[in-house]
């Protein structure tokens, strides 16, 4: 059994490669019965799509300025 | 010649990326546009200097800091320089375990945040996490920008940053852990801006 450490850190590996399907599956697992591990995991899928809007919006304000 | 290993195409495929990172450390996109050109007609210039282990991203975007340092020597902007200049440690390897107890739990940990997505409209929430953001440690705010806002891959911030890997897995984890807690403490568990907003 996986601590949420761990599966923390698989869900945050999970978002810069793929990962293997024991990982997949370890959090997979996990995840089903651990709210905060849930949670961190759609958080951080929440997090990059706010460091995508982030960049999108200071392109068009630095854009704007010059 | 060797010059046949790049087609303007694949230069321009770059140019997103490249652009991205001149921005996030000129910011102004003129300047960064024409550090972007410099960057792709020296790159059309001297593909021999490319040397193909790399990758041509990790190629270019040496160039790219070339010509951004040139600028800034032009300019004599130095003291503006330090974003992706700076160097780290200190305050971080101490507080490694603040998120988790020794047994490996949630120390606290993510609490469910209501209606992520309407905060992406706000201005507020934008400003809110700029402070997050800024507020990493400055070798983790690097290695996070790299990935998430110029959109390099996990191996290219690993050269780009002076990383082992497994040193990118844990400061990636981190700087999540970070952002979220801050975002959370300052706006999805903020009741003050609830009020404000009802």
């Amino acid at each position: 059994m996986r601590s949420c450490r761990d599966i923390s850190a698989l869900v945050s590996q999970g978002l810069d490669k793929k990962l293997s399907l024991r990982e997949r599956f370890a959090v997979w697992l996990h995840v089903m019965m651990c709210n905060r591990c849930r949670n961190f995991q759609k958080q951080t899928q929440f997090i990059r799509k706010a460091a995508r809007h982030y960049t999108d919006d200071l392109q068009s304000r630095l854009g704007k300025k010059s | 010649m060797p010059d046949t290993l790049f087609t303007e195409q694949t230069l321009a495929e770059q140019r997103p990326v490249l652009f991205r990172y001149a921005l996030l450390q000129l910011r102004d996109s003129e300047l960064a546009d024409d550090a972007v050109q410099e960057t792709l007609l020296a790159a059309l210039q001297s593909a021999s200097g490319f040397e193909g282990k790399a990758g041509v991203r990790t190629w270019l975007i040496g160039i790219l800091k070339h010509k951004i340092a040139d600028h800034w020597r032009r300019s004599a902007r130095e003291a503006s320089v330090p974003e992706f200049t700076q160097t780290d440690e200190g305050d971080d390897e101490t507080e490694q375990d603040e998120f988790f107890m020794s047994n490996g739990h949630w120390n606290g940990g993510p609490k469910a945040w209501a209606d992520p997505e309407a905060a992406l409209k706000q201005q507020e929430f934008w400003t809110i996490y700029e402070t997050c953001q800024n507020n990493l440690p400055p070798k983790m705010a690097k290695v996070f920008m790299l990935r998430e806002l110029i959109g390099l891959e996990a191996d290219e911030v690993c050269r780009e940053a002076g990383l082992s890997e497994a040193n990118y897995w844990v400061t990636m984890h981190r700087a999540r852990l970070r952002l979220r807690e801050c975002l959370e403490i300052r706006w999805f568990n903020n009741t003050k801006k609830e009020k404000h907003h009802a």
